[in-house]
């Protein structure tokens, strides 16, 4: 595309598309925030009326809004937390040569391909059920009392469950990585009489830290807006104590018919996820520059 | 000191035997070159000295201390690699300074020597920047500042030169060189450059399918040449081998005669034959001539020699300087 005439010609072909594409974004966020000044309940149709800042006074005071922001930095900071170090370890054990390593590898990532709807089923009923569950299971086996994991410890319960869907993702982005450090820079150290640990701190680490910026990056998008696991399982309960944002938008909306708040706390959510995504990118995006 | 020892060595690889058993003495302070083609071995051997593999059966002496088993970092020896491995996410100064820190010295021990080291090197002003700021002689140079700064008993090159630029190679050949005569430690270069290992070795090795062809000074080989793989693996151009008649005539099967041993003439000599290419160097022309009962022969005229493809020329190999090789290609 060197020449002017290919230049406007690209831009003339490209038009049509990035319209969709911008139209498909503004006109939801622009109905949202109409939405948000209005009085707008689904029990009362027809009655909707200008409210100004009602909504955003109403959202924002509520209690469980405080516990819901909490709630969704504890659930993202937690899953990035046991993904990141998960993954390395992962992504360590199966860069080693060992019998069957292409079966453990595509077991490893099966977890990616499993709906989250059906995994969190799958954990609360199976694994996590006080009386059914195999976790309960094993307590019972050494003679202790079986934790009701969604009851008394949601928000952890949560974090394991998508944790668990998240960590394939990391492992398989890790270990690509991994493999492609250069053997002579590993055997360079080793002659330059670095230990396996002052190995992996000084030459694998930083050349992962790249893979590990992506991984943070698309992992906070995704996970800002965790909302089947909670639904499947807690539903946002017991009170307040795994609800997140998005589920709170979800009760206001559709639990108690109030579109207008739902539509504040959408806006309030947006806004959040740029914050987080401004300070991601201020502090780990310099990263990914060459 | 420096010594390395070599004794009944062998590696093989699964059931494929990669070196058979091979004995080898370096002196201290020897500056050896392993030449040969490209999978004959000489690298895998050079990682067996360093470390980086283990040897299936036989034994290394470093310094007259048995190291078969010992860990790369404890056999005191550095390694300077083909794609010379510095660490892209520290600086250059951080790079000389790994092995050190490593070691757990001071920093302030650390920091002498480093710059001591860059000083030899001209890199003191790039300390700062990362490998990628720099270019491929530059790189090079940092590969060998990190080999040099933990003082090592000898030092390992693996090709170091073969992702430089014609140009550069030169230069940096003379570097080694001079660092070798600096320094005064053991070097062990591996190379599939002849003229890398005529112009730099104290001794080379020449290796063929693991095999050690043959042992000695460069102008040893030159001189004296074991076999026909020697016989044609050092000197440039090749040595030029003839079989059949013309080799019949000397009771060989086969005779060398080196290009520079050739002389050449318009007018007379025992050789007749048809220029099929003339490459003028200005210091050398080499002339290619298709002999008549011999076959392809290349001749090494000293300044110009001024013909053109197609015309006859005479050819007069020096009667003295004739290798006569036998049926199993050893010399007679």
């Amino acid at each position: 595309m060197a020449t002017l005439q290919t230049r406007s010609a690209a831009r003339l072909m490209m038009t049509p598309a990035v319209l969709m594409l911008f139209i498909w974004m503004i006109v939801p966020l622009a109905m949202t925030l109409y939405f948000s000044f209005l009085r707008y309940n689904l029990l009362m149709p027809g009655m909707e009326e200008w409210a100004g800042t009602l909504n955003y006074r109403y959202f924002l005071t509520d209690p469980a809004f405080g516990a819901a922001l909490v709630n969704t930095l504890l659930l993202v900071g937690g899953v990035l937390l046991i993904t990141l170090v998960g993954g390395t370890l992962l992504a360590l054990l199966l860069d080693q040569p060992f019998f069957g390593q292409g079966i453990v590898r595509l077991l490893v990532i099966a977890p990616f391909f499993v709906m989250p709807t059906v995994s969190a089923l799958v954990w609360k009923n199976m694994l996590m059920h006080p009386v059914y569950g195999i976790f309960a299971w094993i307590a019972r086996t050494f003679g202790l009392q079986p934790v009701d994991w969604l009851n008394n410890l949601p928000l952890f319960s949560v974090t394991m469950i998508v944790a668990w869907q998240w960590l394939p993702f990391a492992t398989l982005i890790l270990l690509t990585a991994l493999q492609s450090l250069d053997e002579e820079q590993k055997e360079a150290a080793e002659m330059d009489g670095a230990g396996p640990v002052s190995r992996f701190i000084h030459i694998v680490l930083p050349h992962l830290a790249r893979a590990m910026t992506v991984v943070v990056l698309i992992e906070t998008i995704f996970l800002l807006s965790v909302f089947a696991e909670i639904l499947v399982t807690t539903n946002g309960g017991p009170g307040t104590a795994s609800t997140n944002l998005t589920y709170l938008v979800y009760a206001q909306a559709l639990l108690q018919f109030d579109v207008g708040g739902a539509s504040a706390g959408g806006i309030v959510a947006v806004i959040l996820a740029n914050v987080v995504a401004i300070f991601l990118i201020r502090l780990i995006g310099k990263n990914l520059e060459t | 000191m420096g010594s390395i020892t070599l004794e009944k060595v062998s590696k093989s690889f699964g059931t494929t035997k990669v070196i058979p058993e091979i004995d080898l003495e370096i002196a201290d302070g020897e500056f050896v070159v392993f030449v040969g083609p490209s999978g004959c071995g000489k690298s895998t051997l050079l990682r067996i000295i360093a470390g980086l593999e283990d040897a299936t059966s036989g034994a290394i002496h470093i310094d007259g201390r048995d190291a078969t088993r010992e860990a790369p970092a404890k056999r005191g020896l550095s390694m300077v690699f083909q794609s010379y491995a510095l660490y892209p996410h520290m600086s250059v100064y951080g790079n000389i300074a790994f092995p050190l820190k490593m070691a757990g010295e001071a920093k302030s021990t650390i920091d002498d020597k480093v710059r001591s080291a860059a000083g030899v090197l001209n890199l003191t002003d790039y300390l700062d920047r990362k490998p990628r700021q720099l270019s491929g002689g530059q790189r090079q140079r940092v590969a060998i500042g990190r080999a040099i700064v933990r003082q090592p008993k000898a030092f390992l090159f693996d090709e170091p030169l073969s992702n430089l630029d014609a140009a550069l190679r030169v230069n940096m050949r003379l570097e080694i060189s001079e660092l070798h005569h600096q320094l005064k430690t053991t070097m062990v270069y591996v190379t599939h450059d002849q003229v890398e290992a005529m112009t730099m070795a104290d001794k080379i090795v020449v290796l063929n399918a693991g095999r050690i062809e043959q042992v000695g000074s460069p102008l040893d080989l030159y001189r004296s040449p074991k076999n026909l793989f020697v016989a044609g693996f050092i000197g440039s151009p090749k040595m030029n081998l003839i079989a059949g008649a013309a080799a019949a005539k000397e009771n060989a099967t086969t005779i060398g005669a080196r290009p520079e041993h050739i002389g050449l003439s318009k007018t007379e000599g025992p050789w007749q034959g048809t220029v099929t290419v003339v490459e003028h160097l200005g210091a050398d022309t080499f002339v290619h001539a298709d002999v008549d009962d011999v076959g392809p022969v290349t001749a090494r005229a000293p300044g110009e020699f001024l013909v053109k493809h197609g015309e006859r020329v005479f050819l007069t190999p020096d009667a003295e300087k004739i290798y006569r090789f036998g049926a199993d290609g050893d010399a007679l």
